[in-house]
C-alpha cells in the first residue's frame, strides 16, 4: 500500500516504534519565543539538564514585546520584559540560534523560520506554538506542542507519538484575483467544523495549491490547527526549492543539490490511504469573513448570517446563539456594510510581503475612513525592510495606517495593547476568539485584501466593489 | 507528576463548543514564567463580571454552590482549542479540576492534558448530556467517579466505560517522567542521529 508524504517524513524519523503503537520520533529543528520558551528552558536548567544540540534550535522575540517604533525590552504588557529577558538569558547560556531585539532576522517566529530557511521540506520541527503547522507549506512535519513536550524534544531530540490519520483536501478549479488562500481556508473551516480535522494531518492538493506562492501557502497551512489539524502540508515542489536556495540557514552550495534530489522525492504515493478526501471547488469559494467567535463562524460576503432555526444541533445553536450576542449581531443579517472601528493587517497568518503588498495596492492613493483605527504590523524585520524598499510603508501610511515593528502585536492581548471595549475589528489574523483582541473586543478574521477595501469604506467591504466604486 | 488511579467528586456542566485556551485563560492572566499563580485568571473573562476588581459573576457554573469545589468538567466538542499555551491545563489543576470529560478536545491541549496528570477523558456528546443531566439533578450528592484502571465512569448507580490510549493511560497510572523514559533509549537516539545526519547532512 501507498503512503502519504506526511508518513513518509514521519517513518524517516522513527527512531523506535512501541508496541503500544507509538513511536519515538527523533525532532531536526525546535523553535522557540519568549511566551511559552522561555518557561520551557527555564524547567529545564532548574532541573539541571543541558540542550542536546543547541544548533538545531532557534528563538526569537515575537509575542510580548511591543511594536511601536523605538521599542525595547520594556513592554506596555506589565511584567512582559521579563519574559523577553528570561528568553535572552536563556538562549546565551545554551548557545542556541538566537534573533534578538533589533536584529535583521526578528521577527513572527513562523515568518523568520521560513525566510530564513529554518524550515526546510522533509524535517521534523516543532514550536510550542500553535500555529507552527504553517511551516507545512515547504513540506516540513512541523507542529505545535506544549511546553513540557518541548522540554523533553530539548533534551532528547524526541518525542513519544502516536502517528496521526491523514485528511487529504484537494483544492481545484479557476483561480480568481479575488479569492485568496485565507478565503480558501475560512471556506474549509466553515464547511467543515472547526475540528473537522479532528487531530488528522491535511495535506493540501490540487491545482489552485500547485498555482499558488510559497506566502500564500503558509496562510493555508497556518490555519490548519483552527480546523481541528495536527498539521497541514503540501507537497514541496520546484517553487519551493528556488525560493530556498541562498537562505541562511538552508542547505550550502556543496549541499544543495543533494538536497534537493531528496526534496524532489518528497510525495505521496498515487495510491496512498486517507481516512477522509475532501474536495474543495475554488468556483465556489468567494470573499469570506467570520461573523462569530470561533473561526468556524464564517461566510461568504455576499451570504447572510445562519438564521439559528438552520441549526440542528442544540450545542452547536447555543454556541452560535452566544457568539451573536457576543458579537452585537442578529441572525440573518448581512455583515457588508457593517461599521468597523479598526482594521489590522498583521500575524503569522497574513503580514508576509505579499500580503502587504495586494493591501497596498488597494490603499494606494486613498485614505482610511474617518474613524477607523488602522494598524499594519510586519510579519518580520525583514518584510518590513522588503516592503520599505518597495515603498509600500508610504502607502499604507498616506493612506492613514500605522506602520509598526514587526511582531504578534494586537492578534492577541496579553496586556499591554488591545483593541477598545466592544470595537469591531477586521482583522488579517487567525483567531475571533471572545476577548481575544481586547475586552469585548468584535474580531471579523479575513483576508489582508478584505481588511484594506474594509479600512477605507469604514464598512466590512469586499476588495472588488472597492476597485470598481472608487 | 503524581501517579492517579481514581478521580471523585463534584462535575460541573459547560456544555459548549470549541472552549479555546484564551477563554479558558486570557493571555493577559499569564504574568510571570511560571506554572503557578494561574488559577485566579481561570476563566476570567466568564469568571468575573469585573474582571478588575475581581468580582465573581454568579451566573458562571464554576460560581455558584456546590460547583466551587468541583474537580471534574463536562463539556461539549473541541475543549482546548486554539493557541498551545499550557498555562491552560496549570491554571486549570490549579484551581482544582482533575478531569475533563468531553466530546473532543484540541490535540496540543489534549497532550499537554497527559503530560500534566490532568485526566482527559472523549465521549460521546449523549452519554455526556446523560451525565450532566445526572449531575444537575442532584450536583452535592451525584458525585462522578472515574476508574482510571478500569476506564469507567460511575454515577447514579451506572457504569460507563471509556476508551484512553494505553501509553496516556499508563503514563498517568504510572506518573513518570517522560524525559527519563525517554532517555532510556538515549543509545538508540544517538546512534539513529549519527546515520540520520550522514545520509541528510544539510540537517
Amino acid at each position: 500500500m501507498g503512503r502519504t508524504l506526511f508518513e513518509k517524513i514521519w517513518d524517516k524519523h522513527v527512531v523506535e516504534s512501541f508496541d503500544d503503537g507509538n513511536d519515538l520520533i527523533y525532532i531536526d529543528r525546535i523553535f522557540l519565543h519568549e511566551r511559552t520558551g522561555s518557561i520551557a528552558l527555564q524547567n529545564l536548567h532548574d532541573r539541571n539538564i543541558a540542550v542536546r544540540n543547541p544548533k538545531q534550535v532557534f528563538a526569537t522575540i515575537d509575542h510580548i514585546v511591543d511594536t511601536i517604533p523605538g521599542r525595547d525590552d520594556e513592554t506596555l504588557m506589565p511584567s512582559g520584559k521579563e519574559f523577553i529577558k528570561s528568553l535572552r538569558s536563556s538562549a546565551i547560556r545554551e548557545n542556541i540560534n538566537f534573533f534578538d531585539l533589533n536584529t535583521p532576522e526578528q521577527g513572527i517566529g513562523h515568518v523568520v523560520s521560513p525566510e530564513q530557511g529554518i524550515a526546510l521540506p522533509g524535517l521534523t520541527y516543532i514550536c510550542p506554538d500553535s500555529h507552527t503547522c504553517s511551516l507545512g507549506a515547504l513540506g516540513t512535519l512541523a507542529w505545535g506542542v506544549g511546553s513540557s513536550e518541548c522540554e523533553i524534544a530539548l533534551a532528547t531530540n524526541t518525542l513519544i507519538k502516536k502517528k496521526p490519520k491523514s485528511i487529504k483536501v484537494n483544492v481545484n478549479g479557476n483561480v480568481n484575483d479575488q479569492v485568496s488562500a485565507k478565503d480558501i481556508v475560512l471556506y474549509l473551516i466553515s464547511n467543515y467544523g472547526a475540528n473537522g480535522a479532528d487531530g488528522s494531518a491535511v495535506e493540501f492538493g490540487g491545482n489552485v495549491i500547485d498555482q499558488m506562492g510559497i506566502e500564500a501557502r503558509l496562510t493555508l497551512c497556518n490555519m490548519s490547527v483552527e480546523f481541528g489539524a495536527m498539521t497541514g502540508i503540501i507537497q514541496p515542489d520546484e517553487k519551493v526549492f528556488e525560493y530556498l536556495r541562498g537562505k541562511k540557514y538552508a542547505p550550502t552550495l556543496d549541499q544543495i543539490q543533494e538536497a534537493e534530489k531528496y526534496w524532489r522525492k518528497l510525495k505521496s504515493d498515487k495510491d496512498a490511504e486517507y481516512s477522509e478526501i475532501i474536495d474543495i471547488d475554488c468556483d465556489q469559494v468567494g470573499t469570506f469573513v467570520t461573523w462569530g467567535t470561533s473561526p468556524e463562524h464564517a461566510i461568504d460576503l455576499n451570504e447572510k448570517i445562519p438564521s439559528l432555526n438552520e441549526i440542528d444541533d442544540e450545542t452547536k445553536k447555543d454556541s452560535a446563539k452566544k457568539a451573536l450576542e457576543y458579537m452585537g449581531l442578529n441572525e440573518g443579517e448581512t455583515l457588508m456594510g457593517k461599521k468597523i472601528d479598526a482594521a489590522f493587517i498583521g500575524s503569522c497568518t497574513n503580514s508576509r510581503l505579499s500580503d502587504l503588498r495586494i493591501a497596498a495596492s488597494i490603499l494606494k492613493d486613498k485614505k482610511v475612513s474617518n474613524g477607523v483605527k488602522a494598524i499594519c504590523v510586519p510579519g518580520s524585520s525583514k518584510v518590513k525592510k522588503d516592503a520599505e524598499n518597495e515603498g509600500l510603508d508610504e502607502i499604507f501610511i498616506s493612506a492613514g495606517f500605522e506602520w509598526r515593528e514587526s511582531g504578534c502585536s494586537m492578534c492577541f492581548y496579553a496586556g499591554g495593547e488591545s483593541f477598545g471595549l466592544s470595537e469591531r475589528v477586521i482583522s488579517s489574523t487567525n483567531r475571533n476568539f471572545e476577548n481575544r483582541q481586547g475586552k469585548s473586543t468584535r474580531t471579523h478574521l479575513a483576508s489582508p485584501a478584505t481588511v484594506a477595501a474594509s479600512a477605507i469604506k469604514g464598512t466590512i467591504a469586499f476588495p472588488k466593489d472597492l476597485k470598481e466604486d472608487l | 507528576m503524581k501517579p492517579i488511579n481514581s478521580i471523585t467528586g463534584i462535575a460541573a456542566p459547560l456544555l459548549r463548543n470549541n472552549v479555546d485556551t484564551d477563554a479558558i485563560i486570557p493571555s493577559r492572566e499569564i504574568k510571570k514564567i511560571s506554572k503557578l499563580g494561574l488559577a485566579d485568571g481561570l476563566f476570567a473573562e466568564w469568571r468575573y463580571s469585573s474582571v478588575q476588581n475581581r468580582i465573581p459573576d454568579q451566573n458562571f457554573i464554576l460560581n455558584k454552590d456546590p460547583f466551587q469545589k468541583s474537580v471534574i468538567l463536562l463539556t461539549g466538542e473541541n475543549f482546548g482549542c486554539g493557541s498551545s499555551r499550557e498555562h491552560a491545563v496549570w491554571a486549570l489543576q490549579e484551581w482544582g479540576i482533575k478531569a475533563i470529560i468531553g466530546k473532543s478536545f484540541g490535540s496540543i491541549f489534549y497532550n499537554n492534558c497527559i503530560r500534566n496528570g490532568l485526566l482527559a477523558i472523549t465521549l460521546e456528546e449523549k452519554i455526556i448530556s446523560g451525565l450532566i443531566k445526572n449531575v444537575e439533578e442532584n450536583p452535592s450528592d451525584n458525585h462522578i467517579f472515574i476508574d482510571l484502571i478500569k476506564c469507567s465512569i460511575q454515577c447514579c448507580d451506572k457504569e460507563i466505560f471509556f476508551d484512553i490510549h494505553e501509553k496516556d493511560r499508563s503514563l498517568l497510572i504510572e506518573g513518570l517522567d517522560e524525559i527519563e523514559k525517554v532517555l532510556i533509549y538515549k543509545n538508540n537516539i544517538d546512534s539513529f542521529e549519527a546515520d540520520h545526519k550522514k545520509i541528510r547532512p544539510w540537517l
